[in-house]
């Protein structure tokens, strides 16, 4: 049951990499790093049957932080699209020196 | 551990309680007249250099700057502030020490100890097993060494009172002769090699200072430079050789390795090396070929410092140190072959040069070369007593050589001064007929010529003598004739050693009889207005200049040799005995080198001839009514010029190493390694490196989080693999 739990999670994690590696809307590749957020929930929920009550409270932690990250990153999305009419990350360079 | 076995071998020694515990005041006593005279000439500031070279531009006429000023001012204007004081000072400290060393000697002389006095004063300093201490050797042969530069140099000191007289840098002067006597008496009392090569270094720093004791004239500063380098050559050698002693040996005291020295084995290659770089020192500081060529240019200093330094005791030195290391040579019989052929070249070709030279002073300082060729040839060929001997003698007649130039350069500076003259007064065509000016001076000069000439009774010729027959002794029967030098058997390297010092017996005799000639006989060529004012030195220049004289004439009584019919028969040779003794036994298979009565005699006839046949050769070839002043005297020509041009040897010198030194320094050292790899490639190059890595790092911030992204999954991944691979 841990092993097919442990797949999916793993599975899950490079579906949300390859989207953040290859989208270019903001949005989408904001999605794919809610994916990945999911995928390390999913396997520490797993292995908290092993290891403990530990992996379950972090899934918490995990999942406030990730609501904070939505707020604050949508809220940059949007004042980014509200500046440059776009979302589509090739075309925001604003890190660079 | 040697330290321990020194002190046991002083504890029981005869002259402990002696007044030879006061050695160490004899080097003092000059060290504290340079304090003081040191602190007068730096006291009156503006005195400190020398005269202002008002009008002096011939090369050669800086015997005397002052000379100038004096008379437009008067004498006292011109005189040192203090210069009374040092006149006082100067002179006494040596004539105390030599007081001393006269009681140290006699001491000697009453205890006859077989070992040396080592007087202990302090650590000098320790390293690992390495330890020197700073000590004072009592022996026979560094008494001998004592007293002539306390003796010789007393004399000079009180010629120079009134040589320099005028000197605006007078004690200055003094202080720098004060210090030279010091260190030189270091060096000849050190017990150890390294003490000794401070006295070395000390003596070669005050020649410096004293070369290019007129320095506003660049030719004496340069010439002064050129002593220095000349002599770091020298030095180079004997620090390996040094080096060498204490990686085998184990100790530097001199006690400790001639005790020592046969652990090397006898004819090895490293004991021969050791003797051979020894002798690289020994040719640098006392004037032998290759490193002569500082010598001739040392005559840029003033006369007295020629006398003193030039002369008698600082290029004495090196024959001092082989005499010293006599247990290293007489193991070492290819060395002591190089040591006696190089000393006999030297001879002989230094005295060709000196035939040519008009500068009264050239003509004697390519005669100190020859003459210390001779001293190298008695102690090469392990008759360190006879080299020896000739040391002594050749400081007392070149002393008074060069005392007696001094007087004659006086004169003539005098008189050309009166006039407003700007001849050369060192230029020997400009003399002439100067024994009815000078008489004191010429009957002087004519005894010291006899003596170094070799006319027997006078100190040259037993002294010389006693090394072309140790010479001749050793053909056969001794290590050396045994040995092979580079092939050529050692009697035929000695066979031709003794011809060429007969051949230089010959030359000296014709250069010092041409310089007599040239300076004293025949008409006068100064000029008329200038004749006028030629007188003697006064009394303080010439009363030297007699005792000199007397030393000249009975010092070879010191050491006569063994077919003598009276009088103390070999008493030099037996004095030093127990120093260089053993050693000399062993180059001659443990017997005395005896030669039969008839060998002796026939060795004395051909000595003298030849001394008389070169005297004569000169009288009846050399005209000085002929001779013309050096204005009007035409260019030499054919072999008599590469003679007065010194074979060009400074110049091919120049040619095949100063040159290339200064072409390679400026191409190789300066342009390739200083600007090309220090500054460009390590200064420069690691600007560029910082500043390349910094376009790289640049180009990295695309400021796309895309790429970032990647870059941070790919670092990931690497790390990841990494840490599974392992």
């Amino acid at each position: 049951m841990i092993a097919e739990s442990l797949a999916l999670s793993a599975v899950l994690f490079t579906i949300g990499t390859i989207g953040v590696l290859t989208r270019r809307n903001a949005i989408v590749i904001f999605m794919c790093v809610e994916l990945m957020l999911n995928a390390v929930n999913l396997s520490f929920v797993a292995l908290s049957r092993q290891y403990g009550v530990t992996g379950q409270v972090f899934v918490v932690f995990v999942m406030t932080v990730a609501a904070a990250e939505a707020a604050v990153g949508l809220a940059i999305i949007i004042s980014i699209f509200r500046h440059r009419q776009t979302v589509n990350l090739q075309n925001i360079n604003l890190l660079k020196g | 551990m040697l330290l321990q076995t020194a002190a046991v071998a002083s504890t029981g020694h005869s002259l402990q309680g002696s007044v030879a515990e006061w050695i160490w005041l004899v080097p003092v006593l000059p060290l504290i007249g340079f304090l003081i005279n040191g602190w007068l000439s730096l006291r009156a500031v503006g005195h400190v250099g020398p005269a202002d070279p008002s009008g002096e531009e011939h090369g050669h006429g800086h015997t005397d700057d002052a000379h100038h000023d004096a008379h437009d001012d008067g004498h006292q204007a011109t005189r040192h502030p203090s210069a009374s004081i040092v006149s006082v000072v100067g002179p006494t400290v040596l004539i105390l020490a030599f007081l001393l060393a006269v009681a140290i000697f006699a001491a000697l002389a009453a205890a006859q100890p077989d070992a040396p006095f080592v007087k202990q004063l302090f650590t000098w300093m320790v390293a690992g097993d390495f330890r020197v201490d700073a000590a004072f050797q009592v022996d026979q042969l560094s008494m001998v060494m004592v007293l002539v530069i306390t003796g010789v140099g007393a004399l000079i000191h009180v010629f120079s009172v009134g040589y320099m007289r005028d000197d605006p840098g007078y004690p200055r002067y003094f202080a720098y002769l004060n210090l030279f006597v010091f260190f030189m008496l270091v060096l000849v009392l050190g017990a150890s090699y390294p003490v000794l090569f401070v006295g070395w270094e000390g003596v070669g720093l005050c020649s410096y200072l004293l070369i290019g004791f007129w320095f506003t004239d660049k030719v004496n500063a340069d010439a002064g430079k050129k002593a220095f380098v000349v002599n770091r050559i020298g030095d180079f050698g004997f620090l390996i050789a040094m080096f060498l002693l204490f990686a085998n040996l184990g100790t530097l005291d001199f006690s400790g390795v001639n005790a020592a020295a046969p652990a090397l084995g006898a004819g090895s290659a490293l004991v021969t090396v050791i003797c051979l770089l020894l002798f690289l020192g020994c040719a640098g500081k006392s004037a032998q070929i290759p490193l002569y060529v500082w010598l001739p240019d040392a005559m840029a200093g003033p006369t007295p410092v020629s006398a003193l330094i030039h002369a008698a005791t600082m290029v004495t030195a090196g024959v001092y140190l082989v005499a010293r290391s006599a247990a290293l040579f007489s193991m070492a019989p290819a060395a002591s072959l190089t040591v006696a052929l190089v000393g006999g070249l030297t001879a002989l070709f230094a005295a060709t040069i000196g035939l040519k030279q008009w500068d009264i002073k050239k003509v004697l300082a390519y005669s100190t070369v020859s003459q210390l060729g001779y001293m190298f040839v008695g102690v090469g060929v392990g008759a360190y007593a006879a080299g020896i001997f000739h040391l002594v003698t050749h400081a007392f007649f070149k002393a008074l050589l060069f005392l007696g130039s001094g007087s004659v350069i006086y004169a003539m500076h005098q008189a050309y001064h009166h006039t407003g003259s700007h001849e050369d007064a060192q230029d020997m065509r400009n003399m002439g007929g100067l024994k009815q000016f000078m008489p004191v001076t010429f009957v002087l000069m004519w005894i010291a010529t006899l003596a170094i000439a070799g006319i027997p009774p006078f100190a040259g010729f037993f002294s010389k003598d006693e090394i072309l027959g140790a010479v001749f002794a050793r053909t056969h029967g001794s290590t050396l004739a045994d040995a092979q030098w580079f092939g050529i058997p050692g009697s035929a390297v000695l066979y031709a050693v003794w011809v060429f010092g007969l051949a230089a017996a010959l030359l000296t005799a014709i250069y010092m009889t041409r310089m007599m000639l040239y300076t004293f006989h025949g008409p006068n060529r100064s000029g008329e207005r200038e004749r006028e004012h030629l007188h003697e030195a006064p009394w303080i220049m010439t009363g030297p200049l007699v005792a000199l004289g007397v030393l000249s004439a009975v010092g070879g009584w010191l050491n006569l040799p063994a077919f003598f019919p009276a009088g103390p028969i070999q008493a030099l040779h037996h004095w030093l005995e127990p120093v260089s003794g053993d050693a000399a036994l062993q180059v001659t298979h443990g017997a005395e080198a005896h030669m039969t009565a008839t060998t002796e005699y026939t060795l004395v006839g051909i000595a003298v001839a030849i001394a008389v046949a070169g005297i004569a050769i000169a009288f009846a070839r050399l005209k000085p009514a002929a001779l013309v002043p050096k204005a009007e005297a035409p260019e030499a020509e054919g072999f008599e010029r590469v003679l007065e041009h010194k074979y060009y040897v400074d110049e091919i010198y120049d040619r095949i190493v100063v040159r290339p030194i200064e072409s390679g320094s400026r191409g190789i050292l300066w342009r390739g390694l200083d600007a090309g790899i220090i500054d460009g490639l390590f200064v420069n190059g690691s600007a560029y490196l910082a500043r390349g890595f910094g376009w790289l790092g640049a180009r990295l911030q695309t400021g796309r989080t895309g790429t970032y992204a990647w870059v941070l999954v790919i670092g990931v991944i690497a790390v990841l693999s990494a840490f599974s691979l392992r």
